[in-house]
């Protein structure tokens, strides 16, 4: 496990250099941008948070701060997509996702724009800041939207993959929700074994009496709380659903024959996120198979200091653990 | 600055005869669709008819040529109204608009850049014209692109808070090749835009936000030619505003300043009324 490098307790910073090293966007694009000039980025007063600036400061001719006018910014990005340009809006996702909703879809998903639109600071990763700096709905709202593709990838290294990828060969508006850029990586950033890809699942670890199917920060939550398990004899696959839409439906018909139990974890309202995504395709499917969705029961989290909201809400290794168990025993 | 503008009588008579053409077929076909919007689009008519028969460079054969000035109608419920200027400017057959409002029509009641040749951007949701327009002109910064966006917004459409983020954009963002028009008809869908929620005053807000701003008659075509000519240079740093003071429903006595028209359907009797108006003048 590597070393964190920021207190548990609040997740501020030992060391300001160590700032969100998950946050690769901006300077996955500042490695792309000599050979990619249709390149651009915009921000909206959150350029540093986000790291979006570190693509800015290397092309500032292409990097645009709006100020705090979120609206603006995300029709402006459709705006210069139908120049030509793929624009990278980054901002966090409960002023993106969320806030901007209207203009998402109406300015980019229905024009099928290709926009990318990064919400940092998703779910709960803002504690005590509140229910107005959590995003629990942007998955449900943005999934909602017809062109749109939604991506909630586990890191820094599989967040850079699918940036690069959507840079050279996707078509059509993204949505990559991500986290606040201070959690433990899943996957090597150099020379990693999986590559993330667009639309497909990976499976991290294979097992017979449960699939956790999770997405983002929750899939390394996932991985603990699988080995947790292993220590009581109980065998647990764990599929990294980065993309929840278009969903991999075949790791998703898998899991239901294969392990006949799945427990979908995710820190967004239970109503319209990942879990409700894969019970559409589990329902369709006929496959019969135990399934539970966990994540925020249709409430607005407390505040509190991240590490404590998360075990709070049993969305830590050790919390999902206990719920798998309790599941697998009804 | 000396004002200069060189265009023929022939040229503005023309620029007239297409402002009327664009009310005639209007009102084909608002009575086909059985709804639409009359008094904004005919707001636009003059302004419609300037920009695609003297001001903006574009070619109808290659729709998406990266050098041609974009036009985006935030007030997109005037589509109709410009629709027939599209055909007419030979951006497809006048025939397809036969379609309008059928189901799978390219042609509804706002415009889909990815349905319609000509359009540079799908428009419905007011307020958001002039943020699609501070991109496109990023965009020509970006490329080193001599084009200009034109962005017509209604006066209502000034309400709308994203307008603002906007209009605070584009100085900021130095974009002189962006041109913000404001089809000033004074009336919203429930009632008159002072009463209701007023907007003014609009020239000193627009100034106060560090625009350009320019005055004229918004159905005199001459008017409009000159102002258009003399805008400032694609690659100056200051955006400009043209405020045009029109009529609700311009060109039918019965229907002008008045916001009963802003969405309705003419009977038989006042459609044929509302053409011979149209064509001789009243």
């Amino acid at each position: 496990m590597a070393a964190t490098t920021f207190h548990k307790d609040t997740w501020e910073l030992y060391k300001s250099m160590e700032s969100s090293k998950q946050l690769t966007v901006g300077e996955k694009l500042a490695k792309l941008g000599d050979d990619h000039p249709e390149v651009v980025a915009l921000c909206a007063d959150l350029g540093k948070p986000t790291r979006l600036w570190d693509f800015g400061k290397e092309f500032p001719d292409r990097f645009f701060n709006f100020g705090l006018a979120e609206k603006n910014m995300v029709t402006a990005a459709a705006g210069l997509a139908s120049t030509g340009k793929t624009p990278f809006v980054a901002t966090y996702a409960s002023f993106l996702g969320v806030l901007a909703a209207e203009n998402i879809r109406t300015a980019v998903a229905y024009t099928n724009q290709n926009v990318r639109l990064v919400g940092t600071h998703t779910g709960i990763a803002m504690g005590f800041y509140g229910s107005s700096h959590h995003a629990t709905e942007d998955i449900s709202i943005t999934r909602a939207m017809a062109n749109m593709t939604v991506i909630s990838p586990a890191d820094g290294a599989a967040l850079a993959e699918m940036v690069e990828e959507s840079v050279k060969s996707y078509q059509g508006p993204i949505y990559f929700r991500v986290s606040r850029g201070r959690e433990e990586p899943v996957y090597q950033k150099e020379a990693s074994d999986v590559q993330n890809k667009i639309g497909k699942a990976n499976i991290l670890r294979d097992g017979t009496d449960l699939t956790i199917i999770a997405c983002g920060i929750e899939v390394n939550e996932a991985l603990k709380a699988a080995e947790e398990l292993s220590e009581e004899n109980i065998s647990v696959r764990v599929i990294d659903m980065h993309t929840i839409k278009p969903m991999d439906t075949e790791a998703v018909y898998n899991a239901a024959r294969e392990t006949g139990a799945i427990l979908t974890v995710e820190e967004h309202n239970i109503q319209g996120g990942l879990g409700s995504a894969v019970s559409e395709v589990l329902m369709e499917s006929g496959i019969n198979c135990k399934f539970k969705r966990h994540g925020f029961y249709d409430e607005y989290s407390l505040i509190g200091k991240p590490y404590y909201l998360y075990k709070h809400y049993k969305l830590n290794g050790e919390g999902i653990g206990s719920v798998a168990q309790e599941f697998l025993n009804q | 600055m000396v004002k200069k503008t060189s265009v023929s009588k022939e040229k503005i008579d023309l620029i007239k005869e297409k402002a009327k053409m664009s009310r005639l077929e209007t009102i084909n076909l608002i009575a086909k669709a059985k709804s639409g919007h009359y008094g904004s689009s005919f707001s636009s008519s003059e302004i419609f008819a300037t920009l695609y028969y003297h001001v903006m460079n574009y070619d109808p054969k290659n729709p998406q040529w990266a050098d041609r000035d974009r036009f985006v109608m935030g007030k997109g419920h005037s589509a109709v109204g410009m629709y027939p200027i599209l055909a007419d400017v030979g951006f497809f057959p006048k025939e397809e608009l036969e379609t309008y409002t059928d189901v799978g029509s390219p042609f509804g009641d706002h415009p889909d850049m990815n349905k319609i040749k000509g359009i540079d951007f799908s428009s419905g949701s007011i307020g958001h014209g002039l943020s699609v327009g501070v991109g496109m002109s990023l965009g020509a910064r970006v490329d080193g692109k001599n084009y200009r966006s034109y962005i017509l917004m209604g006066d209502g459409e000034l309400q709308e808070g994203q307008v603002w983020e906007a209009a605070m954009s584009a100085p900021n963002h130095k974009l002189g090749n962006l041109i913000a028009i404001i089809d000033n008809n004074k009336v919203t869908v429930d009632g008159v835009t002072e009463e209701l929620m007023n907007v003014n005053p609009i020239k000193e807000k627009w100034q106060s936000f560090g625009w350009n701003v320019v005055e004229v008659d918004g159905h005199d075509v001459e008017a409009l030619i000159e102002t258009f000519d003399n805008l400032p240079s694609p690659d100056s740093e200051i955006p400009t505003v043209i405020i045009c003071d029109t009529v609700a429903g311009k060109g039918v006595s019965f229907m002008e300043h008045g916001y009963e028209w802003h969405v309705a359907n003419l009977g038989e009797d006042d459609m044929k009324k509302a053409i011979k108006e149209i064509k001789g003048g009243f």
